[in-house]
């Protein structure tokens, strides 16, 4: 028998019997998307409920003169106009931030940035609710908006967070990472030093479904049910508790069926709480659903540095030091979403997968009139920014040693025996055996080859790159003692329950924004317990449901809560052994656990099945032994996980249009022990598309006053098939030492590692006119102006 | 969601009842065809209209191409599709082949239509090139009969056409003329992206020669009307590289393009030469029987 997937035939594997690593078991989530079944959160319905729309700034800065309501109050469908003024009487107009900022829920003072939140309107239908917001008159004050990050914190700019007393300049924090002296001593001694500015700018998930939610209040028993687009609905419940002033009991948040997430539905946005509040004030549900212009305009945007980098090497090639000067765009709130020890996220992990002498990084964040936000885009808490610094770095100093950049590389991967590997900013690296990695993405790109084709065609006048980048993620965010958010720790619950008949339901605390948990964690439990992965159903996404645990983002799902799957399924697994133990009247230790039974050792005859142990569980036992057969772990990790991967992009270059071409693309990653390799396959082509999208097209752009230029798809583009090539994937496979079943992170790989691919392949086609880096995005007109002698960094 | 203002809405069943619906209604009123501009317009307000008057349903009648012996005439309603895959076009225009490509997606091709497109007269966009390039006619019909405009009077600026507020397009007329080829270009960010610069060139020739050429150029400003100093340029003379860079030499003096989020105007500029060049040079060796 043969099944197909990702237009590939290959070998059917029966899960049911070795359900973790093999074969190509379908997403047990799929059917109800392909048939249209799926649930979000715009597709509820209530009796009685109300829709709300939000009015949104239209200038960067500005001071609110007067906010006029009564003729959207006349309106006859309108039910309720709030405004920021009667939330501040309500102490709601500020929330926390989960950065310890603050942010507006409606503008009280001022407008910060394009697009933010001034008052909503909650109406009968979403029409007359949008219709509304046109009746309400506001006099704004326009003032100078700070838009350039360069000029931010001259004494000059106008002072955006006057909210906060005392502040005098834009200044939002300094951070700093690694050994200054160490690193200033390596680079005195090195024959090479390269410096190279570079920005990431400033993207935007863009998941296709917007954000949104619908708020319940019940007033008679107090009870709050929110319905929303959360990848961390615990999180969100306790936020909500904070903000609200409401009893965290009787508050259950529902993530239902995400359409994409990517960092985006990390944060809490005003949108909810105004739906909270609208509900709370009418007494009726209300809906809130964001257009795709207010997604892109006002939510969690990504990346916005300017990073300086500096490389130091001998003469051969030896990377002795890696420094960095970082300017941070925080837009006009710090609503970064990282751990609160962390508010660089995981940048620290800039000296990438090479074994350097010293490392040190100096970083400035500052507020800007632009949406607030940060770290959100699938990209490991900044390690996006991170890889791309230092596999940019790497090519730059290629460049200046007229090396090839994969010898470069080799000669200073971190070598297998060095693991667990401590970077010299602190991180520790679990596992990975780089240069076998890296070896078979050249094997399968041909590499030797396609050098000799590239000399080919440059005689003939054609431009074509090859690109190789090498990354290490940290991911699996992360061990109790350092990684917390507001106080919540970031361990994952995970509760297992195995019916009498032996079928099971685990519940984890993650929520899948399309990552396929429902599949890949019925896996992970079914290895470990014996039960096939279709009598396993995963429950998540409700916190009443749930245990706590704080979500999905940073690649951590399968590094925590697939931890505590794991772990769980053993405890049960214990709890089976006892009850096997008196059903076979041995003692335990001389029972012997095989997929699924409890054999006597030395009599392998005599055994009971995890089927017959359930429904034992649930009848009569000896004394001593508690009934049933379930059981709940938190999981506390003691490191990330540092998945890895190689990755080589050939592209070609028009001469005449400056067009670039993606004309194949190598991935190889190693992400330990691969649970659903159709589901990595997935994320991994996934990721590519994204890094393709970010390096050629993606950038959410300002106008000098502020205005924001990326507001809707035609304006913002995201990548499509048509751009992509068809992705060539490889795997090597290096285990998670404390992992319990040796997993790593995979979700992100492809997007922290495929930019810096992308950019060194179209530097590298553009050799013949001596360029030695070109920011992204490589758009045909800002890559020809860099041809035309006239690099542009694109702010 | 972004949802518009109120409006009304009414299927047309003929020509007639259309017109006569703009002409009741007024300035007010607004036909709908492949609505993949108007709509999104609509729905970010940045259009408002109180009626729409779908016309779809007369596809059957004004959905064609026909091929006569001295010219091609398409109906108005003829949806993209039908033009990328018609064999007549490919045949007598293959320029109409070109562009279709890389129109948008095949979403909107499958419903947006000429008549809509020129109607648009979004600067960038694609078939107006085309049929400046072409030197088409358009059919526009009124109360009180037709009348027939040539591209050059259709288009008047960025968004506004010739047609009235009770007329409507109902086709558009294309010469035909022997030993000529045709040929589009178009650079874009992204597929489905409107062009950064786009052009179009037409060749007719006799006996090595030259015996006309017509540019069209998209995105480059809001004038799509075509660039009479190629044609005056080009006539007479034997195709050549150097003929082709003189095109394209004259298409970057012509154009008046701004710097956008698509690209500078300096870019752009350079473009319109290098599309210019590649269009003609593409356009000639049809002309000969070769793709390039």
């Amino acid at each position: 028998m043969t099944a197909a997937a990702g237009g590939r035939v290959t070998a059917f594997v029966d899960n049911d019997i070795r359900p973790v690593g093999r074969g190509r078991m379908l997403r047990k989530e799929d059917p109800r998307f392909i048939r249209g079944r799926g649930r979000f959160v715009d597709d509820l319905q209530l009796p009685g409920m109300l829709h709300l729309a939000i009015l949104r700034a239209p200038i960067a800065h500005g001071r609110i003169l007067s906010v006029d309501i009564t003729a959207a109050e006349a309106h006859p469908k309108v039910k309720l106009v709030v405004t920021g003024v009667m939330l501040a009487e309500r102490s709601l107009a500020w929330m926390p931030t989960l950065s310890g900022d603050v942010q507006a829920v409606l503008a009280t003072d001022k407008v910060r940035f394009q697009g933010q939140e001034v008052a909503f309107v909650v109406a009968e239908d979403r029409y007359a609710a949008r219709d509304a917001l046109e009746l309400i008159a506001v006099e704004y004050e326009q003032l100078p908006a700070v838009v350039d990050v360069r000029t931010a914190l001259d004494r000059s700019a106008p002072v955006i967070r006057d909210d906060v007393e005392g502040k005098t300049d834009n200044h939002c924090f300094d951070w700093e990472t690694g050994d200054k002296a160490a690193t200033d001593a390596a680079f005195a001694r090195a024959d090479v030093a390269v410096s190279q500015e570079m920005v990431y700018p400033r993207v935007h998930p863009a998941p296709l479904e917007t954000c949104g939610a619908v708020a319940d209040y019940d007033a008679v028993d107090g009870t709050l049910t929110v319905w929303s687009t959360t990848q961390a609905p615990h999180a969100h419940r306790t936020l909500f508790a904070i903000v609200a002033g409401l009893p965290e009991h009787k508050i259950r948040v529902i993530s239902p069926d995400i359409g994409g997430g990517f960092g985006n539905k990390v944060p809490i946005y005003p949108g909810y709480i105004c739906a909270i509040v609208g509900s709370l004030l009418t007494g009726k549900p209300v809906k809130w659903t964001e257009d795709r212009s207010e997604n892109l305009t006002s939510t969690a945007f990504a990346r916005d540095y300017i990073m300086h980098g500096e490389i130091a090497a001998t003469r051969d090639g030896k990377i002795l030091a890696i420094r960095t000067n970082v300017l941070a765009d925080h837009g006009a709130f710090n609503g970064v979403a990282a751990p609160t020890k962390y508010p660089a996220g995981f940048f620290g992990v800039f000296t990438g997968s090479y074994d350097i002498e010293a490392a040190h990084c100096a970083m400035t964040a500052v507020y800007t009139n632009k949406a607030p936000g940060g770290v959100a885009y699938s990209c490991s808490f900044r390690i996006t920014e991170a890889v791309y610094l230092v596999e940019r770095l790497v090519d730059c100093l290629a460049y200046e040693l007229k090396m090839d950049p994969v010898e470069l590389r080799l000669r200073n991967l971190i070598r297998p025996e060095q693991f667990p590997y401590t970077t010299k900013t602190g991180w520790v690296y679990d596992s990975g055996n780089y240069e076998p990695t890296l070896r078979a993405a050249l094997r399968i790109a041909d590499y030797e080859a396609l050098r000799r084709e590239q000399q080919d065609r440059r005689a003939r006048g054609e431009l074509m790159g090859i690109g190789v980048s090498f990354f290490t993620e940290a991911v699996g965010a992360g061990p109790r003692k350092d990684m917390d958010i507001m106080g919540l720790a970031m361990a994952d619950g995970s509760e297992l329950r195995i019916h009498p008949t032996g079928t099971a339901v685990l519940r984890v605390s993650c929520q899948t924004q399309g990552q396929g948990h429902e599949t890949t964690f019925a896996q992970i439990v079914a290895e470990e317990i014996g039960i096939p992965p279709a009598d396993i159903r995963v429950v998540h996404g409700d916190t009443d449901q749930t245990p706590f645990g704080l979500g999905t983002y940073g690649s951590r799902s399968t590094p925590v809560s697939g931890a505590a799957a794991a772990l769980v399924a053993r405890k049960v697994r214990e709890k089976a052994r006892l009850i096997a133990s008196a059903m076979l009247e041995v003692s335990v230790a001389d029972l012997v656990w095989e997929k699924g039974s409890f054999y006597v050792a030395g009599d392998p005859a005599a055994s009971v099945t995890i089927r017959d142990i359930a429904m034992r569980a649930y009848g009569d036992l000896p004394d001593g032994i508690e009934g049933g057969l379930e059981a709940q772990v938190c999981y506390n990790p003691e490191n990330l996980t540092n998945p890895n991967g190689a990755y080589i992009c050939v592209v070609d270059v028009d001469p005449g249009t400056a067009v670039v071409t993606v004309r194949r693309f190598i991935a190889v990653d190693d992400c330990g022990v691969r649970i659903n390799p159709m589901i990595v396959e997935g994320q991994v082509h996934g990721g590519l598309t994204d890094g393709v999208g970010m390096a050629l097209m993606e950038m959410i752009a300002f106008d000098e006053d502020g205005n924001c230029l990326g507001g809707s798809l035609m304006d913002y583009l995201i990548p499509t098939a048509l751009e992509v090539p068809d992705w060539e994937t490889g795997f090597t496979e290096t285990p998670s030492p404390h992992h319990p079943i040796g997993a790593k992170g995979v979700g992100e790989s492809a997007t922290v590692g495929s930019p810096p691919a992308v950019v060194n392949a179209v530097v590298d086609a553009l050799r013949p006119y001596a360029l030695r880096h070109v920011d992204m995005p490589l758009t045909p007109s800002r890559l020809w102006e860099a041809m035309s002698g006239n690099p542009r960094p694109p702010i | 969601m972004q949802v518009p203002v109120p409006f009304d809405y009414e299927r047309a069943t003929s020509v007639e009842h259309a017109i006569g619906l703009l002409a009741r209604l007024g300035p007010s009123a607004r036909l709908v065809a492949g609505g993949h501009s108007l709509l999104p317009m609509m729905k970010l307000r940045l259009a408002n209209f109180e009626y729409l008057i779908d016309i779809n349903d007369l596809h059957n009648k004004l959905g064609y191409v026909k091929v006569e012996p001295t010219q091609i005439r398409i109906g108005a309603m003829t949806r993209h599709r039908e033009l990328l895959e018609s064999p007549e076009l490919l045949r007598s225009f293959p320029i109409f082949h070109d562009a279709e490509r890389v129109i948008a997606d095949p979403l909107v091709r499958n419903r947006g239509t000429i008549g809509g497109s020129l109607c648009q007269a979004d600067p960038s966009e694609d078939l107006c090139a085309v049929c400046t390039t072409l030197d088409a006619s358009c059919v526009i019909r009124g109360l009180d009969g037709e009348r027939v405009v040539r591209m050059a009077d259709f288009y008047r600026g960025p968004y506004e056409t010739a047609v009235g507020d009770a007329e409507m397009l109902t086709e558009v007329r294309f010469p035909l003329r022997p030993h000529g080829s045709s040929a589009y270009e178009k650079v874009g960010r992204r597929v489905g992206d409107w062009a950064v610069v786009s052009c179009g060139a037409a060749v007719w020739m006799d006996d090595g020669v030259i015996t006309d050429a017509r540019v069209g150029l998209a995105a480059v400003g809001p004038n799509t009307t075509g660039i009479p100093a190629i044609s005056q340029a080009l006539r007479g003379r034997p195709p050549s590289q150097d003929l082709y860079a003189e095109a394209g030499a004259i298409a970057a003096d012509y154009c008046t393009p701004v710097t956008d989020q698509r690209g500078s105007a300096e870019y752009k500029r350079h473009l319109a030469a290098e599309l210019t060049r590649r269009a003609m040079r593409r356009a000639v060796a049809r002309v000969h029987g070769r793709e390039l």
